[in-house]
């Protein structure tokens, strides 16, 4: 092959490659996020008699209480995960250990559940001082986020060259010290991207508000749901989301800054740097921070296998045993629910490994202002009110040609609209802290940039991709946010069906809803640790 | 081609195949589905679906849309250029906003003879009744006798100091049987009292939760769950649930109803405008209030039928209680009110 030939078609190339990492992201942005939400918010705000001004809505002591409220909740939600969290990131990102996987799977559970299952079981743990305000809202956060932490930051943590923490140690540096002045620093990014989304989730906070917080309590999402929904007051929906809209931007941008300030470009060396726990004391740090965890996580998840298999006098396996049977409370049977939810959870997956995928190419590959802000855009949907966006799709997809209102393909669509920020995030903090040195010395060696990538960026960045996918398809599996406000056909998935079951009345219904919560539990603890594993096997892409 | 490339190929044609099948849906001359657009709660069995399907000779498409609040929502954003052919599932509570709203077609099916006059709501026939339901106070039988306590026999009742923290109930502003239970006091003790009533109810510390799950699954100890107060708004139809879904099945229902409570809801049906199948959305509607639908209505909706030739199964003929005059208060009053009535409800019980 020509030299000269080379040269071109690499300069062709890269720019081609530039305009899709950039341009599928966006596009897919604009049309499934920014189309339907700019259609209701000016349908909202162009409705209703009264158009004087939005002040009425903005300055209603209840409005800012509301936004008060909302607030210091997440960040307090934030904080506290991040504390009970990092410990396990710590211990999953620095160590080797029999059943590690297994428990990297087993964090995610919580994640997925149904708000709705989990806020019953945490009803049924709470003593009755604790059940109903903020004190119930902020475990539960924690307890739905800590995979975010766990699964971001370790992550992150796994291909930190722990050289550096040791040498800072022979140096003569403390542990705390060392964890102060030399790791945090190195984490800050990673930190950063956990603590956004952590604050984005607890800030658009729906169910678990409603549930525990009891009827006192409201955050901007329960509000805008209570107008548009229970009041049909399209406009003063439309405010709130606005106002929800200018605190989620403000957030990003702090934590965009922050991640900046912060971060100091640390070396990295991609290779596996996790080994076994040695001495006594590192045993013990492995042993209790996984217990502390697991405790936590594990007492609800344990509620509710109690209550699936409690029915009638005693304990059995009725419940489970009448999923097999033909019922009315779906139109469809669990299995067939549960064989949705995974054609949903693979599209959703492959849309957000493939969109979020380019989207990390293009935020790790400069550091200029346009990937910041692509980074930034493509995390407001996690932010945005997910009651507007199901409504905006009803709406903005409605005429012939694209009417996709009702369906089926909508459903993975819009819960890559959710995972995308998570692969983004995973991936790109990855790739961001690649040698620049060593892509700089193959191209040196001649390598075209599409070699580069294929030889350097990819085998890095696939550890990173197995664990977006894993992520992303758990994500879809639990099925959050707009799905649940969007029209959906006769094919229920796993979450859904839980919820059928448990608004009926009757005990064998309740028992088959939990039954169907503790198969969730295994189809997402099975399916995550499948994802990763096809990672593992793949050759080149350790 | 890096694997990135492909990856993107495949994306690209993905998105050119999905709209080439979106696409491929519309522009037929005789649709050969007719779709019905309902809330999570609608169900109906497998071999009453499929014996539509063949007399009529049209796909029947379900497409559901939360709860009834949503439902109607995203129905008022649609309206003219609907997302189905016949809406199931607006309420006598959220009526008045379907109408103003001209959601619907009228459409008088010949099946209307075969319905009690007291459930026609719209003279104009936009909506058609399909069934109803009563809102009940349920206690937890078992609870009662073992303390040797008179159960609640009124709505009166409640604010009696033997049933301080023993109650209850769902949120009117974000539960539709929390509404309907605001609306039988109102019926009942009508303007201000119904306002004194919840004070006192207050004072006797009721339990104000969320949803009808959280309140039944989680509060009420009559039901699956270990939850502490005896008294809970649920349905008509909740006792004789407790016994078809418990193992093994009991001789008599755990829990009963306080008549004196219930409050009439009514369920309806209309063609919406706009529809691409008239012809097949009336066939629907007609086929709602056949008996063969309508004798499927307990045991998947738990809910009654309107169709007075429907036959009930046999546990809703023993363990059901039907009251005869339940509270009721007319669609355009709960209409006008009903905004007013959550605000002023929200004041005095939880502020």
């Amino acid at each position: 092959m020509g030299e000269g030939v080379d040269t071109h078609r690499a300069a062709v190339s890269a720019s081609a490659w530039r305009a899709l990492a950039y341009g599928v992201p966006l596009a897919f942005l604009a049309v499934f996020f920014v189309y339907p939400l700019v259609s209701i918010l000016e349908r909202g705000l162009t409705s209703g008699e009264n158009l004087a001004s939005p002040f009425d809505v903005l300055s209603d002591p209840l409005t800012r209480e509301v936004v008060w409220f909302t607030l210091w909740q997440a960040v307090a939600s934030t904080v506290l995960t991040i504390l009970v969290a990092l410990p396990a990131s710590y211990v999953l990102g620095r160590y080797a250990f029999r059943g590690r996987s297994v428990a990297l799977a087993a964090v995610t559970i919580p994640f997925v559940l149904p708000t709705v299952v989990v806020a019953l079981a945490f009803l049924a743990l709470l003593p009755e001082s604790l059940e109903r305000g903020w004190v119930a809202i902020l475990i539960a956060h924690v307890f739905f986020n800590v995979a975010v932490v766990v699964r971001v930051v370790g992550t992150f943590w796994a291909g930190l060259d722990r050289r550096i923490s040791e040498a800072a140690a022979t140096l003569g540096a403390g542990p705390l010290r060392s964890l102060r002045e030399v790791t945090l620093p190195l984490l800050a990014p990673a930190l950063a991207a956990a603590a956004s989304i952590v604050f984005l989730f607890s800030f658009t906070s729906f169910g678990i508000v409603l549930i525990l917080g009891g009827p006192r309590y409201s955050t901007l999402e329960t509000e805008i749901y209570n107008q548009a929904v229970r009041i049909f007051d399209l406009r003063a929906a439309a405010i709130l989301a606005l106002v929800q809209l200018l605190f989620v931007g403000l957030a990003i941008w702090a934590a965009t800054l922050l991640e900046q300030s912060l971060a100091v470009g640390g070396r990295r060396q991609e290779r596996d740097v996790l080994r076994p726990a040695r001495t006594r004391g590192e045993k013990t740090v492995v042993a209790g921070s996984l217990g502390v965890l697991a405790l936590f996580l594990g007492v609800p998840l344990a509620v509710l296998i109690e209550r699936s298999l409690a029915v009638g006098d005693g304990h059995s396996l009725d419940a489970y045993r009448a999923l097999g049977r033909s019922t009315n409370a779906l139109l469809a049977t669990p299995w067939e629910a549960i064989a949705n939810s995974l054609v949903y959870a693979a599209g959703a997956a492959a849309i957000a490994v493939v969109v979020g995928g380019l989207a990390a190419f293009a935020v790790a590959g400069s550091r200029g202002v346009g990937t910041r802000l692509l980074d930034g855009l493509l995390l407001i949907p996690l932010g945005a009110s997910a009651v507007m966006l199901g409504f905006g799709f009803v709406i903005a997809f409605d005429t012939e040609p694209i009417d996709f209102r009702s369906s089926p393909w909508i459903v993975p669509v819009v819960q890559a609209l959710v995972a995308i920020p998570f692969v983004v995030r995973i991936v790109a903090s990855t790739l961001g802290a690649i040698d620049e040195r060593q892509r700089e010395a193959a191209a040196m060696l001649g390598a075209s940039p599409g070699r580069v990538r294929r030889e350097i960026d990819l085998p890095v960045a696939g550890r990173a991709l197995g664990v977006a996918a894993g992520f992303a398809f758990a994500i879809s599996l639990g099925e959050f946010g707009a799905t649940i406000f969007l029209a959906r056909p006769d094919s229920p998935t796993l979450p859904v069906a839980i919820f059928r079951f448990l608004s009926r009345p009757g005990e064998l219904n309740a028992g088959q809803a939990y039954a169907l919560a503790v198969i969730l539990m295994a189809v997402v603890g099975a399916s995550v640790l499948l994802v990763e594993r096809i990672r593992v096997l793949r050759p080149g892409w350790r | 081609m890096t694997q990135c490339h492909k990856a993107a190929l495949a994306l690209a044609l993905l998105v050119i195949a999905a709209f080439a099948v979106a696409g491929c849906g519309g522009g037929e001359e005789m649709p050969s589905d007719v779709v019905l657009v309902t809330h999570d709660s609608f169900v109906i069995s497998k071999d009453v679906k499929a014996e539509f399907e063949e007399s009529s000779g049209l796909e029947l498409r379900i497409l559901q849309s939360g709860d009834a609040g949503e439902l109607l929502s995203k129905a008022l954003l649609t309206a003219g250029n609907p997302q189905g052919d016949v809406l199931f599932g607006v309420d006598d509570n959220l009526l008045s906003r379907a109408l103003a709203g001209d959601l619907f077609e009228p459409y008088e099916s010949p099946l209307l003879e075969q319905v009690d006059e007291r459930y026609a709501l719209d003279s104009e026939h936009r909506v058609t009744p399909i069934d109803h339901g009563e809102v009940c106070l349920n206690y937890d039988k078992a609870w009662f006798s073992e303390r040797e306590i008179e159960p609640p026999r009124s709505l009166d009742d409640l604010t009696d100091s033997r049933f301080e923290n023993l109650v209850v109930v769902e949120n009117p502003a974000t539960s539709t049987p929390g509404l309907a239970f605001l609306l039988a006091t109102v019926a009942r003790y009508g303007e201000p009292g119904w306002q004194d009533f919840w004070r006192r109810l207050r004072e006797n510390r009721v339990l104000v939760v969320d949803g009808w799950e959280e309140a039944y699954n989680g509060r009420f100890s009559g039901a699956a769950g270990e939850g502490d107060r005896p008294i809970v708004v649920s349905y008509a139809s909740s006792p004789p649930a407790e016994v078809i879904f418990a193992r093994p099945r009991p001789k008599v229902a755990p829990t009963a109803v306080v008549e004196d409570s219930c409050f009439r809801q009514v369920e309806l049906a209309g063609v919406l405008r706009g529809t691409r199948n008239e012809e097949g959305a009336r066939k629907l509607v007609d086929f709602l209030l056949d008996t063969r639908f309508q004798e499927d209505i307990p045991l998947s909706m738990f809910v009654f039928p309107v169709n007075r030739r429907a036959a009930l199964p046999p546990e809703f003929e023993k363990f059901a209680a039907i009251p005869e005059n339940p509270l009721e208060l007319s669609p355009a009053e709960i209409g006008t009110n009903r905004d007013r009535w959550v605000r002023e409800w929200t004041r005095i019980v939880l502020r």
